[in-house]
């Protein structure tokens, strides 16, 4: 068992080179008991080689995996508590749903009647009773990925790792098979580490997301963390869309900030953040659904006004593009809360408006 | 500990090892060895003992009269020379005749196709052997075969040139029919390969921009198979080379091709630095080109 | 398409009647009642009979299965090694070599391959005293060593077109490597394996050049047989042995063609079954 307060997952400084490339910069991150834990980022960010570090298939070159307080260095990846969902669910096409689901189960020391009833209650948990004995490639696409989650879970691992879980997946499919992850994960406990390029299944399914660029994590934090306090341009611009402009720190208020802002043509104010000085030249990024639109002139700091130059209607909400007198374009959001159609919306094309944003949506980051 | 160490070493290393080992060690004993041994062999000295060779004491420890006469002797050159040719015009041959085949058997609908293709596969499974001898019964002097042949002859040439039989055994003639017959399956499977992959509205594309059909073969067609004929050509072309029963069974005794030279002085001169020495020279003849063409392919490849 | 393939059609009828008109002709000239090869003398089946009752034949058949069936499991095995571990195995020491020496054999003319496993196996006995004496166990290994590269090809070819990721899922589930490939990897490649086989096995079977050089004296495989009575003319009971063998092998292939079909029809009823389970 774990010592107290020691983290269930502990990943201490690790390194990996494939020859002279370094896939993953010493990467440290903690995760607890029972936590849905997502490592987000672009193809090359070093996201799988991570996992595959975890499962075992791929050795660091330098720093440690703790997991359960049992250092995991060296441990051969049959001989690991950890299993995982491959992304192409790597089925065994030779196998029924119900022998893959139980295949696991050969090394474990229990009776056949035993290993009958666990692979019987897997099969109940994935809703796969009816076809337990199809062949992987007489089911559906699925299907399928239950089967490979079900036969991950079989053994009882402590730690299950999801590489792209809901990639394959059509759209529909895809945000179903999410809440069906989700309910999964609480009822069995099981801590899970999901591999995604997919910022919205990361927000939807994580208790906490690690968002990682060229090897390095960039930062880690709940979804609320890293979509609205970003720490870096990366991770503002990778979570969400942005719309961001240099700027210049005027003022350092109590929790204030005022900042020059030429493409605005105006100062802005913002939320004072830990660590920058006056002077200072800094990035302001605003994400599209917090700046609002208006005819009129609203109250408060922060507004400035502009030409509509396109809109674009979605149903439930448009997107204006509103075109500054400094001659920079910027993205607004405004959701259609009545019904009309086109007559309803707040502004048209060549209309005057106004945008504007609360002071503590303002994110002002330091590069 | 002792036997858990074991099993770790051998889940980690040892069946790695194991299987790449046995087949390895397979290989350099039952094949590179002998064929070092045919190097070696090559550079030592017949002798009237058993095994007919020697190395040093009373005959030099290299001896390369093996090489110098393999390239100057009229007669090895001449087999040479005749196994090149016959085996050059046995792969053209196949590339003429397999080449419409395997585009045809594109063209075909599928149900089809399938039946033809176990019709191209179906002699290769049939023995070789026999497939020569079917042959030879055939090119015989009062087989059906040749008095048909013979009475075309008659009917299209003037009088004075006419035969009783038309001499098709035991000559190069036979040799290249022969071979073209046995290994015209070679040509057909690789050419049907690459010409099946081919994307058939590519040649659309052509002839809706104006191309005549020989001139989408040509443009579009020829171009694209080009890996088909070189697979299938070296397919016919290097055991065509190096062939001992056809030219055994059919061929002039008088010009006889470089594997039944080698056979022969091997066997019945008993002169194994000769033979070993042609067999080498017949290597670096055939499988030197071929090594360059896959080393260059595989750059081309990698470079991609 | 529309466009008319006259040419290409009448290439391929011209190219089946080449073919098979020498088969057919074999075959009907096996019935013939006439000692003279190209002479018809009416129908008879007494070459069979001949053919049936020699001894000599049938022991050369025997012979032949013997070391066909010895040398095609043995190169199955050791080319199905060879297969994965080229196509698992990307960086070892060696590796250069090995891939050589999996294709030499290949492109090696059958003559030199002959000679060279010869004067191995004389060298061999005069230095450490075996094989003592040539025939089933100098054939089978040079058999071996020839058809176990046909073999490799197969099986790498198949390694290579299979998803890697089940292989580390059956490891991810706790099996050993060694185990992985029992549960796994080669009920996987079964088919590649099983076509290996019969590769390897038609092959020996078929040999005539280098059983020639590596067998003895008391050793005469089918093949032989045939090819010192062949050297001599060509004789009506050939002909008949040609027939029944071409026979076994049409009979062969198509019942193997009907158990592909049946295979594909089964895929497309599981896709179908697949599909609305999709629904």
């Amino acid at each position: 068992m774990a010592a107290a307060g020691e983290p269930f997952l502990r990943i201490e400084n690790i390194s990996k080179f494939f020859g002279p490339f370094q896939a993953v910069k010493d990467v440290s991150l903690n995760v607890a008991k029972g936590e849905i834990f997502s490592l987000l980022g672009g193809s090359g960010c070093g996201k799988t080689t991570l996992l595959r570090m975890l499962a075992g298939f791929e050795e660091p070159t330098s720093g440690k995996i703790f997991l359960d307080g049992r250092d995991m260095t060296g441990v051969a990846p049959w001989d690991r508590p950890v299993h995982m969902m491959f992304q192409s669910y790597a089925l065994f096409p030779h196998m029924s749903v119900e022998k893959n689901i139980g295949y696991g189960l050969k090394h474990e020391k229990m009776s056949a009647q035993k290993k009958a009833s666990r692979v019987r209650e897997m099969l109940e948990l994935v809703q796969l009773v009816p076809y337990a004995t199809r062949k992987p490639h007489q089911i559906s696409g699925g299907q399928r990925q239950r089967v490979a989650l079900a036969r991950a879970l079989a053994r009882q691992p402590k730690l299950l790792l999801l590489d792209e879980p809901l990639a394959a997946l059509d759209k529909k499919l895809r945000e179903r098979t999410q809440f069906e992850l989700m309910s999964i994960q609480q009822r069995t406990g099981v801590t899970f580490i999901v591999v995604t390029h997919d910022q919205e299944e990361a927000m939807t399914l994580s208790d906490r997301i690690a968002v990682m660029d060229k090897g390095e994590v960039k930062q880690i934090g709940s979804p609320g963390e890293v979509y609205e306090f970003p720490n870096s341009k990366f991770v503002a611009d990778f979570i969400g869309s942005i719309t961001s402009f240099p700027a210049t720190i005027l003022e350092r208020q109590t929790g204030q900030l005022r900042l020059s802002v030429p493409a605005l043509g105006g100062e802005v104010m913002a939320r004072d953040v830990p660590g920058l000085s006056e002077g200072q030249e800094a990035t302001l990024a605003i994400r599209p659904e917090k700046l609002l639109i208006s005819k009129d002139r609203p109250e408060g700091a922060n507004a400035f006004q502009g030409t509509v130059k396109d809109l674009a209607y979605f149903g439930k909400d448009s997107l204006y593009r509103v075109i500054l007198p400094s001659g920079v374009l910027v993205q607004a959001h405004a959701v259609n809360a009545t019904r009309g159609g086109e007559a309803a919306r707040v502004a048209d094309w060549d209309d005057r408006v106004w945008i504007s944003f609360a002071p503590s949506s303002a994110i002002v980051l330091a590069e | 500990m002792e036997g858990n160490r074991l099993s770790r070493w051998f889940d980690r290393k040892g069946w790695s090892d194991l299987l790449i080992g046995a087949p390895y060690v397979w290989l350099l004993l039952f094949f590179l060895l002998p064929f070092l041994i045919v190097v070696a062999m090559s550079l030592g000295t017949k002798t009237p003992t058993a095994p007919p060779i020697s190395f040093g004491g009373d005959y030099p420890l290299f001896n390369f009269q093996g090489y110098v006469r393999a390239v100057t002797d009229t007669l090895y050159f001449r087999a040479f020379i005749t196994s090149l040719v016959s085996a050059g015009i046995a792969t053209l041959l196949c590339l003429l005749i397999g080449y419409p085949m395997a585009l045809g058997l594109t063209r075909v609908s599928k149900s089809w196709r399938n039946i033809l293709l176990m019709l191209v596969i179906l002699p290769f499974w049939t023995s070789f052997l026999l497939r020569v001898y079917a042959w030879m019964g055939l090119m015989g002097r009062s087989s059906w075969f040749n008095a048909g042949i013979t009475k075309i002859w008659n009917a299209i040439v003037p009088a004075g040139w006419a035969v009783d039989f038309m001499p098709m055994m035991h000559s190069n003639f036979a040799v290249v029919l022969v071979m073209v017959y046995t290994y015209l399956p070679f040509m057909i499977l690789p050419l049907y390969a690459s010409l099946e992959r081919l994307d058939p509205t590519l040649d659309e594309a052509a002839l809706d921009l104006g191309s005549r059909p020989w001139q989408v073969f040509l443009d579009v067609t020829l171009p694209q198979s080009i890996p088909g004929i070189v697979a299938g050509g070296m397919l016919v072309f290097i055991p065509a080379a190096g062939e001992l029963v056809i030219p055994t069974l059919v061929g002039d005794a008088s010009s006889p091709m470089i594997g039944r030279v080698i056979s022969d002085q091997f066997s019945s001169a008993r002169d194994w630095p000769m033979a070993s020495a042609i067999a080498v020279v017949l290597l670096v003849l055939m499988v030197g080109p071929a090594m360059i063409y896959s080393h260059f392919q595989a750059k081309a490849e990698g470079s991609k | 398409m529309k466009r008319r393939h006259t040419f290409l059609v009448s290439m391929l009828g011209f190219g089946f009647a080449f073919f098979y008109i020498p088969i057919l002709s074999m075959i009907v000239y096996s019935f013939n009642e006439s000692r003279l090869a190209s002479v018809w003398g009416g129908f008879s089946t007494k070459w069979y009979v001949s053919l049936f009752s020699n001894k000599q034949v049938i022991d050369a058949l025997i012979l032949s299965l013997e070391i066909a069936l010895v040398s095609a499991s043995i190169a199955t095995i050791l080319g199905t090694m060879a297969g994965i571990a080229l196509a698992r195995f990307t960086k070892f020491r060696g590796r250069l070599l090995f891939s050589g020496l999996v294709t030499a054999p290949l492109i090696m003319p059958e003559v030199i391959t002959g000679i060279s496993s010869l004067m191995f196996f004389i060298l061999m006995a005069q230095w450490i005293g075996w094989p003592a004496q040539r025939g089933f166990t100098t054939v089978t290994l040079a058999h071996i060593t020839f058809s176990m590269v046909f073999v490799t090809t197969i099986v790498q070819a198949r390694m290579l077109q299979s998803d890697r990721s089940i292989e580390e899922a059956a490891m991810d589930l706790g099996s050993r490597p060694w185990e992985v490939l029992r549960d796994v990897t080669l009920p996987v490649i079964s088919p590649a394996v099983m076509s290996g086989w019969l590769l390897a096995f038609t092959i020996s079977l078929d040999d005539v050049v280098i059983t020639s050089f590596t067998t003895g004296p008391g050793s005469t495989t089918l093949p032989l047989l045939i090819w010192s009575k062949v050297k001599l003319g060509v004789t009506p009971d050939i002909n008949a042995l040609a027939t029944l063998m071409v026979g076994i092998v049409a009979i062969g292939v198509v019942i193997a063609g009907i158990f592909m079909n049946r295979a594909e029809h089964r895929r497309q009823r599981d896709e179908q079954m697949a599909f609305r389970a999709n629904g």
